[in-house]
């Protein structure tokens, strides 16, 4: 039980017995931070887009992928907000 | 050469013309030249908020537009001789001005007082490019609930892209009851989500209503609780170090030493 001081005391026991113990600051805030992730991604598709080459980058030094088809995303989900990349390779390169 | 700050929000009725009102009398309070400009074209509420509305003349579009000098178009305060307002048009809208034009109005300005402090309309669009254009600093007002939070991130996003990198946050009509119970977003939280320096805190207030029912800034009110946090939150943008005080609750005794005169 959280600790609220003696005056919150009493407070603390009708939250209790009413069984709303988790008040509505810590939904406000879980809220916001994952409303926050997405607005803050979707605001500029140029970044997007340099994330998406640098990866392309990366990748193409261990396999062949089509360039075209090759996605990425933000996507939300419940309680979290993923990146998303859709990469079709084409062939993967022998190593020695 | 003075400074120029912008007052913004993204989200309307979070408090920024009582900021931009309340700040610019507390610093013409502590002896500084200050110039208050409302660049919410079409929906002039400054004048009104200062108890000015009956002294306008000329404004804001008059001046960038050359059909006034900008010292007449100044309104001087009742209360502050180094206090002035430039009001707002009423009957135009936002597309009358440039932010080149604003860039220009402000650097006069900035030549003539100590303080530009920049009343910005609500919204992203062009109101909001010409309020900033000619900004040093911006102090973006937020208020402890989802929407206002979020609508300040994005002004948060917008101001970088004008070239202000460090704006100041303002949390505006808190309500430490509500935190107490943890139904309202503390300071700590609002920090953390927007990841900006903090400025001060002004706590719910019913001496705001009152004042601008009056049109008197509550700053010149010792009664005020908004008020003191407005004159510490001016002594911080001066450069005095404060300490943002804990916003205390209002109990029971305070509230009745209040009722009886004596001063909370």
């Amino acid at each position: 039980m959280s600790q609220r001081g003696r005056a919150g005391g009493f407070l603390d026991l009708i939250t209790r017995v009413l069984g709303r113990d988790e008040g509505s600051r810590g939904t406000a805030k879980q809220r916001l931070k994952l409303v926050l992730i997405h607005d803050r991604a979707s605001l500029s598709p140029e970044l997007l887009e340099a994330l998406r080459a640098d990866m392309m980058k990366v990748i193409t030094v261990y396999m062949d992928i089509d360039s075209d088809g090759f996605k990425v995303e933000f996507e939300r989900q419940d309680d979290a907000v993923a990146l998303v990349a859709n990469i079709p390779i084409v062939s993967v390169k022998r190593h020695a | 050469m003075g400074e120029a700050i912008v007052i913004t929000s993204g989200k309307g009725g979070v408090g920024k013309t009582t900021t931009t009102a309340n700040l610019g009398a507390a610093l013409a309070n502590m002896g500084h030249r200050v110039v208050l400009v409302d660049a919410d074209i079409g929906l002039r509420n400054l004048d009104v908020v200062m108890g000015l509305e009956n002294r306008i003349v000329y404004d804001l579009v008059d001046v960038v537009e050359g059909f006034a000098k900008l010292k007449p178009a100044l309104i001087k305060d009742k209360r502050f001789d180094n206090l002035y307002l430039l009001p707002a048009a009423q009957t135009r809208d936002k597309n009358a001005v440039s932010p080149e034009q604003m860039r220009q109005l402000v650097a006069d300005l900035k030549e003539e007082f100590d303080w530009v402090i920049i009343d910005c309309p609500a919204g992203i669009e062009q109101g909001f490019r010409n309020a900033v254009a000619g900004a040093d600093r911006a102090v973006v007002v937020a208020t402890p609930e989802v929407s206002s939070v979020r609508d300040a991130d994005r002004i948060v996003g917008l101001l970088e892209a004008h070239d202000i990198v460090k704006p100041l946050l303002l949390v505006n009509r808190l309500r430490p009851a509500m935190v107490k119970r943890g139904e309202m977003m503390d300071i700590d939280d609002i920090i953390e989500i927007l990841a900006i320096e903090l400025l001060g805190v002004v706590p719910e207030d019913e001496g705001i209503v009152m004042s601008s029912n009056r049109g008197e800034p509550a700053v010149l009110s010792d009664r005020s609780k908004a008020g003191e946090a407005y004159r510490n939150i001016a002594r911080r943008l001066a450069g005095e170090e404060v300490p943002v005080l804990a916003v205390a609750e209002d109990g029971l005794f305070t509230r009745l030493r209040r009722l009886m005169g004596w001063s909370g």
